[in-house]
């Protein structure tokens, strides 16, 4: 199982960490919440948890807790811009529906 | 697929409940809009890739309004529709106008209101609505950017605005469908964008030279709260008269001083702005004017700025004497404006300070970014221990006790925003009104305090004195507006009033009711022992009359009577003549003492009227 994020999305990562002063990486996860089911999680991460698996990838570490991973396995993290907005994009193979916005899913 | 931004941990909203929260820099040449994405806050910008929104509205035929750079290029040949500079009008009475008038060429309506109103193409736009213009452009940007709906904006206003400035800009985000979390001052956004409110306590000095205004502040931090000590600054010093001054320098060089060509003296306004932003970098400039060429070497420019930097140091020296502070004690300086980027700027200001001044964080957007850090916080994007506590209530609030005394519910210097509740009683048998008056100040008595309202709980159920348990509930919200409700527990009767306590007190009023209640402390305590005990003898008074209204012809003799309603006249005298409290108490305790054997009377009729009927195995 795994987790991959691109170069531009793990620059981005480290440079808002940087800016943030603290944290050791990036956490990933779902919720069950919104429209269509689930939502995922993007958050500093401050610890690693014993039931965290962690993915290393152009020096960022990536923090996932073991249940959301059943979910998230295969998932590329990219960042991007589309006019004026720019952000992470969730690239998930086993997501099978999402609600119109895109912002919540179901596998 | 949408796009997301990092959250901080634990954080996380649900789809479609995201808080976008932005911070809106609404200044007097340019405007900007920030807001915090993924942790790290930064100014948005429009198609074009500008961040800085020049507040310029140009009224345009056909009902269509533009604002920013495409208003400013209208404003030589549409003048009298392009309105520029209107914060100087916000919060301004017509009577203001002929000190204002001077520099706003504009047509000015006749109106009865309070309000001046611009003739325009499109009608007759008062300041607040040109402001809405510009926070609508602002706002379309930020929700283009963030791809949802702003739930709230932080504003930042100069630290001089008085209450009809605020509110004026506060009726501008209303009119632009703007909800404000807060206005905060600029300077304290611009520390707030530095980081200084999570470190060491202690006093701040911003600086804040922009295109054509000059303002210092000198901030204190304790606690987390921004108190401002002092502001100065001159209203018409800025970046201009810096172009102003090398247009001049090269018009002399090039001998064209006395020309009367309005283009060539814009165009050397123009060159002399772009001279003055190279010399930033270098040491020299190349100049090109009407066929003139020539260099503009940084020491020359130094030169040509010396006086007006000198003006703004001045200010400085005044602001500090104001706040009664030695620059020693400043560890922190704040540059803010974009004409802080003049190396002469920072190095003045730096041997004048005796301090390096903060300059890493563009001085430009310094103060939004600042804005949008409070609104992300405000919206409630960080965790409740990382919230920033900022504003404090700047009088005492309280409401007013039997005798004229002021029960303080709130004390001076709470941060905002806060609730405090305080339960009450009724003073009288059968009392079922109760006169709620809120009151603002730190003497002790009503007369010395300022009055903010009143109102009154109607439908107390009638019961005996000290019975009814009203709840009084003072709330002050983040913005300084105070609701007062009080609620009667058994019934649940209710009624509030909602007041702006700070409005039209200016902060050297503020400071005369402080400084009036220290040096009346002494006094405001006696009196206050006084009315205390003025209010004690008069329920002792009417504690008496109750009761022998009820039994005393049953309990009592007609000789004891007369001694009892003697014991009640000297009492009664010494009530209203004595300024003593001791007095008033030692003539209450001889009433109390010359009703002892009554009050032991009584208590042993109510206990027989209470056994009649009935057998001692009962009980």
């Amino acid at each position: 199982m795994a987790i991959s994020m691109t170069e531009a999305a793990a620059e981005r990562v480290k440079k808002f960490l940087e800016q943030r002063g603290k944290g050791v990486g990036l956490r990933l996860g779902v919720k069950t919440m919104g429209c269509s089911g689930m939502g995922y999680v993007i958050e500093f991460a401050d610890e690693v948890d014993e039931t965290d698996e962690v993915f290393e990838q152009h020096d960022v570490k990536v923090i996932i807790d073991a249940k959301s991973l059943v979910y998230l396995d295969g998932t590329e993290v990219d960042y991007t811009k589309e006019g004026l907005n720019e952000g992470f994009k969730f690239i998930n193979p086993n997501e099978k529906d999402s609600c119109g916005c895109g912002e919540s899913f179901t596998v | 697929m949408a796009l997301l931004q990092i959250s901080e941990p634990g954080m996380t909203t649900a789809p479609h409940q995201h808080r976008l929260a932005a911070g809106i820099d609404l200044g007097t040449t340019n405007s900007l809009i920030a807001t915090v994405r993924s942790g790290s806050a930064d100014t948005l910008a429009d198609e074009k890739g500008e961040h800085l929104l020049p507040s310029i509205i140009h009224y345009a035929e056909n009902d269509i309004v533009e604002v920013g750079e495409s208003a400013k290029e209208k404003a030589l040949e549409d003048p009298m529709n392009t309105l520029a500079s209107v914060k100087r009008l916000m919060g301004r009475g017509t009577e203001d106008l002929t000190t204002l008038g001077g520099h706003l060429p504009y047509d000015f309506a006749d109106t009865e209101s309070s309000v001046p109103r611009i003739k325009t193409r499109a009608g007759e736009v008062s300041a607040i609505e040109a402001s809405a213009e510009i926070l609508r452009v602002l706002k379309a940007r930020a929700e283009k950017t963030l791809g949802d709906d702003l739930s709230g904006v932080v504003i930042t206003v100069p630290a001089y605005f008085d209450d009809a400035q605020r509110e004026a800009t506060r009726d501008a985000a209303k009119l632009a469908n703007l909800n404000v979390y807060r206005l905060i001052n600029e300077p304290t956004a611009a520390a707030i964008a530095y980081g200084l409110d999570q470190k060491a306590e202690g006093v701040i000095a911003v600086y804040d030279l922009g295109g054509g205004t000059f303002d210092v502040s000198i901030l204190r931090l304790s606690k987390g709260v921004f108190e401002v000590l002092a502001t100065g600054g001159n209203s018409a010093l800025g970046g201009d008269d810096f172009d102003h001054a090398i247009a001049q320098w090269v018009l002399e060089q090039a001998q064209l001083e006395n020309t009367n060509d309005q283009k060539l003296l814009r165009r050397a306004l123009t060159t002399a702005r772009e001279a003055k932003e190279a010399l930033t970098g270098q040491e020299q400039v190349k100049i090109n004017l009407g066929g003139w060429e020539g260099e503009l070497s940084r020491t020359t420019f130094n030169q040509l700025i010396d006086s007006l930097v000198k003006k703004t140091l001045m200010a400085c020296r005044r602001s500090l004497r104001d706040a009664s502070l030695e620059k020693d004690q400043i560890i922190n300086v704040v540059m803010v404006g974009g004409s802080t980027r003049v190396p002469y700027v920072r190095e003045k200001v730096a041997e004048f300070f005796e301090k390096e001044p903060l300059v890493n964080i563009d001085p430009d957007r310094v103060v939004a970014i600042g804005a949008a850090q409070q609104a992300d916080v405000l919206a409630g994007n960080k965790p409740d221990d990382e919230m920033l506590l900022l504003d404090v209530i700047p009088l005492s609030l309280g409401l007013e006790m039997m005798g004229g005394l002021v029960e303080k519910v709130i004390s001076r210097n709470t941060t905002i925003p806060i609730t405090r509740a305080q339960e009450f009683t009724t003073f009288k048998d059968g009392q079922t009104a109760l006169s709620i008056h809120v009151l603002q100040g730190e003497r002790e008595t009503v007369e010395s305090n300022r009055s903010l309202g009143k109102f009154v709980l109607r439908n107390i159920p009638p019961m005996v004195a000290g019975a009814a348990r009203i709840k009084v509930i003072f709330q002050v919200d983040a913005d300084g507006l105070l609701s007062v409700s009080a609620e009667e527990a058994t019934t649940g009767t209710k009624s509030q009033i909602e007041i702006k306590p700070s409005y039209g007190l200016t902060d050297v009023e503020i400071e005369g009711m402080l400084r009036d209640s220290i040096e009346n402390a002494k006094a405001d305590m006696e009196i206050r022992s006084l009315r205390e005990q003025q209010v004690e003898a008069d329920r002792s008074m009417e504690a008496l009359d109750a009761a022998m209204k009820q039994d005393e012809s049953t309990l009592l003799s007609e000789e004891e009577r007369q001694r009892l309603l003697a014991a009640r006249e000297s009492l009664a005298v010494v009530r209203s003549t004595s300024e003593h409290s001791e007095e008033i108490k030692a003539a209450i305790k001889a009433m109390e003492k010359a009703a002892d054997f009554y009050v032991e009377r009584r208590m042993n009729s109510s206990v027989r009227e209470a056994m009649s009927g009935h057998n001692v195995d009962e009980f």
